[in-house]
């Protein structure tokens, strides 16, 4: 009996360096098992410092009050919202690959969901803090929550756009929570079976819950993720469309666009996927997995990142055109004066913007730069501030001029506590990764070995006739000639 | 939860491992349970397993979010505490579609993943046998029950013979108790020799 299934021809192998499956637990556990690199040192030090400054900076909002920040009249939402949305679009990617490609039954998924995943919590954390600490009053932030209580009982506003955040995002986060471990329970038994030290045996053997490998509990588990990545589809939607929704049911010129949920969540999974290309490029580097998270990985992200950017493109455009199109005044003010004219305050970040997200993926039109490591690696970074910018762009220059231009707002930047706060985040992400890739398989072993008889390049060969055959061969021999 | 005596095979390779398993059964060898590093599609059904029902569970539980969502949110904004909007209606059901659709969510997977670690008996400090440790890294590790009428080596012949290596007899607990995998075992009190 052939266990090997059809798999395309067109796409390279999976899992190179022709392994078997006990080298593919050593490949992946050995970054956990061996001692962390003087790079690891050097990166998680500059992380934790970055996480403190954003505890001071935290500190500061806190005691001295939101004043700290340099908001102002007319621009209530400044860099805390442009940094909540944009860690929020990144925190996509993860359950998109892990959620989305499972059911596609996407076989090249297997090398990066889990390090997408845990990128996803960790965004989804930062991304969290943002809303939480704007709040000002912090200590009262659990008001947030419907519960009997003595103001009346006052209950939360469930018709509002910021309520329902408050639930897409406590939800998005448990789900991709239990996603991600329940993934991780094999391979941490694995983990567990292989520890030589005590503290190992006792850590791993805690966390894997006393799994086995049973065939019962597979059958269990792959029951589980699927109905879990059926459910995590719609929500990695719903999240985004949500947080577009922040905007979208506001009647401020700029903002009041039916456009933006599915032009929020394009833009989420592509800067989301840039994300990953960013972590997984210096990932696959510093450990070894090369050969795991091959040219053939990031050429298909890249893919992804072409088409998101593409569809983010168009819904410039498309609010652009309808802008002047609905012959509403304020609206094509906000987007002429405000954004389109270079000469305006803020005419610089819209250019940027479209720069960064829609020219310049372009060139992932030519396969030759989605399999260039550097190009690669210099355009993710590049999207991700585009993403940046465009969240700016939305939220500074849709509001820093209002009805009345006496109140017409001074330039807004930010104190050096808003950017305190900013690289507090990127300092509480980093830490996390690095943690993430010290203690846990930043790869999914069993998933790898799941598809190895599928997708390894020594195995890709054994395949029968049919199915090692490319599709001119097919046509060749099949086709009826007249 | 029992100590019972097992006969265990490695298997190397699944193209050994179903033919094996289809003779073992036919021998009339009761396979307590076969452990892999990696989910085999096909071989529940090969075990004679039936479909897991987790699903319906998972169905259940998000029912059960939609139905607390609607009847919570529509008793706080119709009914204890009216509040008008604008004008509009107080139960106002097109706006409560998101959180309905995110409990809805939330309860069905955390209730099916609670559901999952039940079924599986999965926690954290809970403690199993599992016969050969590398069946969490490369190899299937079949497990074959011995009854009374079993003859040990009769069978361990027999595993030999469908491709089984390093066949063992071991005696092992059925169930899980709980322990730290840094420790010695103790089951209920008894000592059983590390594997």
């Amino acid at each position: 009996m052939s266990l090997n299934r059809y798999e395309s021809q067109v796409r390279g192998p999976l899992v190179e360096g022709g392994k078997d499956y006990h080298q593919i637990t050593e490949d992946i556990c050995r970054p956990v098992e061996d001692k962390p690199s003087k790079l690891w040192w050097i990166g998680f030090i500059i992380s934790v410092c970055l996480l403190i400054f954003g505890v001071v900076s935290i500190y500061m909002d806190v005691t001295y009050g939101i004043g700290q920040w340099n908001l102002n009249k007319t621009i209530g939402w400044g860099w805390d919202i442009t940094n909540f949305v944009w860690w929020v679009g990144i925190g996509h990617a993860g359950t998109l690959i892990s959620a989305i490609l499972l059911l596609f039954r996407q076989g090249w998924r297997t090398g990066v969901n889990r390090a997408a995943e845990a990128m996803t919590i960790f965004a989804v954390m930062c991304a969290g803090q943002f809303p939480i600490w704007h709040m000002g009053r912090v200590w009262n932030a659990f008001f947030v929550m419907p519960y009997p209580n003595t103001r009346g009982p006052l209950w939360v506003n469930f018709n509002s756009p910021l309520l329902w955040d408050v639930f897409a995002i406590s939800t998005y986060f448990t789900v991709s929570l239990l996603f991600w471990y329940s993934g991780l329970l094999p391979d941490l038994a694995s983990l567990r079976d292989r520890a030589k030290l005590k503290w190992r045996k006792f850590f791993y053997g805690v966390a894997s819950f006393g799994w086995t490998g049973s065939t019962k509990h597979w059958q269990r588990h792959e029951a589980l993720s699927l109905v879990l990545a059926g459910l995590a589809t719609p929500l990695v939607l719903s999240v985004h469309t949500i947080v577009s929704f922040d905007f979208a049911t506001s009647v401020i010129p700029g903002w009041h666009t039916t456009i933006f949920p599915p032009y929020f969540v394009a833009g989420a999974v592509f800067s989301g996927f840039a994300m990953v290309q960013t972590l997984l490029l210096v990932t696959r580097k510093v450990l070894g997995l090369e050969e795991y998270i091959t040219i053939e990985h990031i050429d298909v992200m890249n893919k992804v990142i072409v088409l998101t950017g593409s569809i983010v493109g168009i819904a410039y455009l498309t609010e652009l055109f309808i802008a002047w199109y609905s012959h509403v005044e304020f609206e094509w003010f906000a987007f002429k004066e405000n954004r389109v004219n270079l000469s305006s305050p803020y005419g610089w970040a819209y250019y940027l913007m479209m720069g960064c997200n829609v020219l310049s993926p372009q060139i992932f039109w030519f396969r030759k730069m989605r399999r260039n490591l550097l190009v690669t690696f210099f355009m993710s970074i590049l999207v991700n501030v585009g993403m940046w910018f465009e969240r700016f762009v939305i939220i500074v220059t849709s509001i820093y001029r209002d009805y009345i231009p006496s109140s017409w707002s001074t330039y807004y930047s930010p104190s050096i506590w808003e950017i305190g706060f900013y690289l507090g985040t990127f300092g509480l992400f980093f830490t996390c990764y690095f943690l993430f890739s010290k203690f846990f398989p930043v790869i999914a072993m069993a998933e790898i070995k799941h598809i190895l008889k599928r997708s390894g390049d020594t195995f890709k060969d054994n395949m029968t006739k049919d199915e090692n055959e490319t599709l001119d061969e097919f046509e060749h021999e099949n086709a009826h000639h007249h | 939860m029992a100590i019972k005596k097992f006969i265990t095979g490695n298997f190397y390779d699944e193209a050994v491992l179903f033919p094996a398993v289809k003779k073992v059964r036919r021998a009339g060898y009761k396979i307590q349970d076969v452990y892999t590093p990696f989910p085999i599609h096909g071989l529940d059904k090969e075990l004679g397993m039936k479909d897991t029902d987790l699903h319906i569970a998972g169905f259940i539980y998000g029912i059960t979010g939609t139905t607390v969502a609607i009847s919570f949110i529509g008793w706080m904004l119709a009914i204890d505490w009216q509040i008008n909007f604008g004008g509009k209606p107080f139960f106002s059901l097109p706006a409560w579609i998101p959180i309905m659709f995110e409990l809805t969510v939330l309860f069905s997977a955390v209730g099916m993943t609670l559901t999952f670690c039940w079924l599986c008996q999965l926690a954290p400090f809970v403690k199993k046998d599992h016969f050969n440790p590398r069946s969490t890294d490369d190899t299937f590790v079949m497990a074959v029950e011995c009854t009374d009428k079993t003859n040990e080596a009769e069978a361990i012949a027999f595993l030999e013979n469908a491709g089984a290596k390093d066949v063992q007899v071991q005696e092992r607990e059925t169930g899980w108790w709980f322990g730290r995998y840094d420790r010695e075992s103790v089951v209920f009190g008894k000592k059983v020799a590390a594997v």
